[in-house]
């Protein structure tokens, strides 16, 4: 590319189409945090009034605390873990001369395309015939299981990315693979491992169908959204909970793809 | 995807003398190393992905007793779906919507994926996170913020009594299978995005200046060179939407009210309510048989028509 070809000229209705997409694509999300700050429990237009109100409603509700740092150590926990399983797999499956890569990636991948649905009533299974009681341990096992393949998919372009022999030179140099790894490797795979703990984070922050077959008596964040849904008076407050949970999203979502895209050759512009 | 793999062969780096046989072996076979990197994850997937999946062909074979099983195997749960009409009935549903949902996002993530391809020269980056930001957050709010738009007391129903235009709230648009399929269609564009850029930006440009130097205008060259070179990612998009979306849960319960009711709701309920687990199961083997059966009966008729062109 770089250089322009004549073959695509400008082309405006394109430029209006792409447009018209992304504000489509955004309005629905962005209406959340517009009524939230709406003063009247009817989520309609004309807006009534400009209220923080929901936001200390939610303030208080201990319930929602709870909820949420289940969330947190959740996702932290599952994000170190499918994180660490990920530099692993990546520096293997790009490292060294596998046989059968091919299909071992397409492996990992699997679970990005079974449905979650099928993978909670799976494992739910499992666990009730291993007698395993169902509790945030459990949701974290599947968890880890849909996170690792993002973890590998975000960290092998940024182990492709940089020169294997700059590790070889650390070898060659008489350091032993363990300090090869911690002084030459990990610091040039840092961002996409930084890329990787957020984005693990954040897809176990936000998962619901797995914690909702798997969570038992427990409550991560998604799922005490889902049991206040039922109550149309609590709407309002729970339009405030998801302004913050798509705001904290959007910034580590934001951040780590910005992170992946960095130092990865962008010309290939791979599907991270 | 960049293939490069692995460096060429490395020389041997310089052998410290190290105790124990096990490190020396992993020094000196290099694939052994890899082998043992790759294990942790490895061993997780194979748990993970096998031991649930077998688990649940055993219950499929099951039925309920009471609070327990009847583990003597049986195919009364599948000659239950195969004889009963409403798992027919709501499967072939399941298939048509989140068809119907894949085709659309395709049409119309489609010109999106072309426009950053080709048409964005710089900021290519920010566009494509632009794309696919909305994707990452939460699944459940992105549906839910869809039930507040269409909503009975949602954004255009009440909007729309507010300043006197009806009466009373438009049934139509909540709680119907155009409200699930305009859902899935705006919840799963970035999975349409993502694979169909990525094949259009591997097209050779060399090869659409040829087909303009050969005198196709730019619609002959789109269906002629742009459109059969890019059509792998177009079928990779197609794969990441329908296989997921025919078992949403989510999405139906909260938009799709009876009338939109799908596969993934039945097959909770029999975990939830109706407390039969192994029908529940063989509900989910079914699923995922007849999906892949519909994909790969897409694929065959697209090579027959290839083959025949």
């Amino acid at each position: 590319m770089g250089t322009a070809s004549y073959v695509n000229r400008e082309s405006p209705a394109l430029k209006i189409y792409a447009w018209a997409f992304v504000a489509i694509l955004y309005a629905p999300i962005l209406l959340l945090p517009l009524f939230s700050f709406n003063s009247s429990t009817y989520i309609a237009f004309p807006i009534e009034g400009f209220t923080t109100e929901w936001y200390g409603a939610l303030w208080a509700n201990s319930q929602m605390w709870t909820a949420l740092w289940n969330s947190v150590w959740l996702g932290a926990i599952v994000a170190v873990i499918s994180t660490a399983l990920g530099v692993l797999a990546a520096k293997a499956l790009t490292r060294y001369r596998l046989p059968a890569r091919g299909p071992i990636i397409g492996f990992m991948m699997l679970p990005l395309v079974v449905p979650g649905i099928v993978f909670g009533v799976a494992l739910l299974i499992l666990m009730n015939r291993a007698g395993i009681p169902l509790s945030l341990f459990t949701v974290g096992i599947g968890h880890v299981l849909i996170c690792t393949p993002f973890a590998i998919a975000t960290l092998m372009p940024r182990f492709e990315g940089f020169d294997a022999s700059i590790e070889e030179a650390s070898a060659d140099l008489g350091e032993n693979g363990w300090w090869t790894f911690w002084r030459v490797t990990f610091p040039l795979v840092f961002p996409g491992i930084l890329a990787s703990l957020m984005l693990t984070f954040t897809i176990s922050f936000d998962e619901f169908i797995m914690a909702f077959f798997l969570a038992g008596t427990e409550q991560s964040l998604p799922i005490y959204i889902w049991n206040q849904l039922r109550f149309p008076e609590r709407l309002p407050m729970v339009l405030a909970l998801s302004t913050i949970i798509i705001a904290i999203s959007f910034v580590l979502v934001f951040f780590s793809l910005w992170l992946t895209r960095l130092g990865v050759d962008t010309k290939t512009g791979d599907a991270a | 995807m960049t293939e490069v793999v692995a460096s060429a062969p490395r020389g041997e780096p310089l052998e410290i003398p190290r105790p124990g046989r096990l490190s020396a072996l992993l020094q000196r076979y290099e694939i052994l190393r890899g082998v043992v990197l790759l294990s942790p994850a490895m061993a997780v997937m194979i748990a993970g992905m096998l031991l649930p999946f077998l688990v649940l062909v055993v219950m499929s074979f099951w039925t309920p007793m009471g609070f327990d099983f009847n583990t003597d195997p049986s195919f009364k749960n599948y000659s239950d779906i195969a004889t009963q009409p409403i798992y027919g009935a709501l499967l072939s549903r399941s298939l048509w919507m989140s068809g119907a949902a894949t085709v659309i996002t395709v049409l119309l993530c489609y010109p999106m994926a072309y426009y950053v391809a080709f048409h964005v020269k710089r900021h290519k980056t920010l566009w494509l996170i632009l794309m696919t930001l909305p994707f990452w957050t939460s699944y459940l709010l992105r549906v839910f913020a869809w039930k507040i738009v269409l909503g009975y007391n949602g954004m255009i129903n009440a909007s729309l009594t507010g300043i006197g235009l009806i009466d009373a709230p438009l049934e139509f648009l909540l709680y119907s299978q155009t409200a699930v399929v305009i859902t899935l269609t705006h919840a799963w564009a970035a999975f349409a995005i993502l694979p169909i850029y990525v094949s259009l930006e591997k097209i050779d440009r060399s090869l659409l200046e040829a087909a303009t130097d050969l005198g196709d205008g730019p619609w002959a060259r789109f269906f002629r060179v742009t459109l059969p070179l890019s059509m792998p990612g177009v079928i990779a998009a197609m794969l990441l939407i329908f296989i997921p979306t025919v078992g949403d849960y989510v999405t139906p319960a909260l938009l799709g009210g009876p009338d939109g009711v799908m596969i993934g709701n039945l097959i909770q309920l029999q975990f939830g309510p109706a407390n039969n687990w192994p029908m529940g199961a063989a509900l989910a083997l079914v699923m995922m048989a007849s999906t892949a059966g519909v994909f790969i009966a897409t694929k065959l008729v697209r090579s027959a028509l290839e083959a025949r062109i």
